[in-house]
């Protein structure tokens, strides 16, 4: 565990990680590889809301449930690219936010909502 | 339940989390995060299975095809709502260097995906039948 130790000067001159203070198994890579992954499948459920939404005719209704699925899909977008912001900053990076996690998680529940209230 | 509902003041109150135990090696939190990630996409997938269902099985009785779509959405809901709590007893679990928490739902959540996916060869064949 004697790594952990160097984590306080990680980030370089530049604040980007230089190879020397480099994670040998690109952990943080991998988690800011994790959260593209989850935009992805987040923008797959966004697209197939957007096609129930519109199939059905243009109603205010659905134009309503339209915007929402758009909205959702770019707050996660934002936490998204926050959180990848931060795991970019340094080497060693800070630990997901419960607010963060929740807020992502939030998204996802209110996205399926949305879809129970179009096929219903 | 109790300890579900204390979970959930978690969720909104991070400092909560900071203030327990000792930090843990960051390669062990993002490890945590990934589990976390990998749960959502899972729910997403779900829920925009309910959504597939809804669209491209147009000939699908109105009954069965609503209740197979909710079925599917109501198990993306669930399957977020533990991806945090399970990642909020996680990181709990490695601030105060307990054992990390066992859980029984991805064994549920695979007797379901299986039990939803039989009954969707069956409506499936049924309807291709008449």
């Amino acid at each position: 565990m004697s790594r952990g130790e160097a984590g306080a000067g990680a980030g370089g001159a530049h604040g980007r990680p230089t190879a020397a203070d480099r994670d040998p198994g690109l952990q943080p890579e991998r988690t800011r590889l994790a959260w593209r992954r989850t935009t992805l499948a987040g923008t797959v459920a966004a697209v197939l809301a957007v096609r129930a939404a519109l199939h059905g005719g243009a109603s205010p209704g659905t134009v309503v449930a339209c915007a929402v699925c758009c909205a959702l899909w770019v707050a996660f977008l934002l936490v998204a690219q926050r959180r990848i912001v931060a795991l970019a900053r340094s080497a060693r990076p800070a630990p997901l936010s419960a607010r963060q996690a929740t807020a992502a998680v939030l998204c996802a529940v209110a996205l399926a909502v949305c879809a129970a209230a179009l096929v219903v | 339940m109790i300890d579900f509902v204390r979970n959930v003041r978690l969720w909104f109150a991070p400092e909560q989390v900071r203030e327990e135990g000792s930090t843990p090696d960051y390669r062990f939190s993002l490890a945590n995060e990934r589990t976390f990630l990998a749960w959502l996409r899972t729910a997403l997938a779900l829920i925009g299975g309910g959504f597939a269902v809804d669209q491209f099985l147009p000939d699908l009785r109105w009954g069965w095809r609503v209740g197979l779509a909710l079925a599917l959405l109501a198990a993306g809901v669930l399957c977020s709502l533990r991806a945090v709590n399970h990642w909020v007893r996680c990181e709990r679990a490695m601030r105060r260097g307990e054992d990390l928490p066992t859980s029984r739902f991805p064994a549920l959540l695979g007797v379901v995906v299986a039990v939803v996916a039989v009954a969707m060869v069956v409506v499936v064949l049924a309807g291709w039948e008449g």
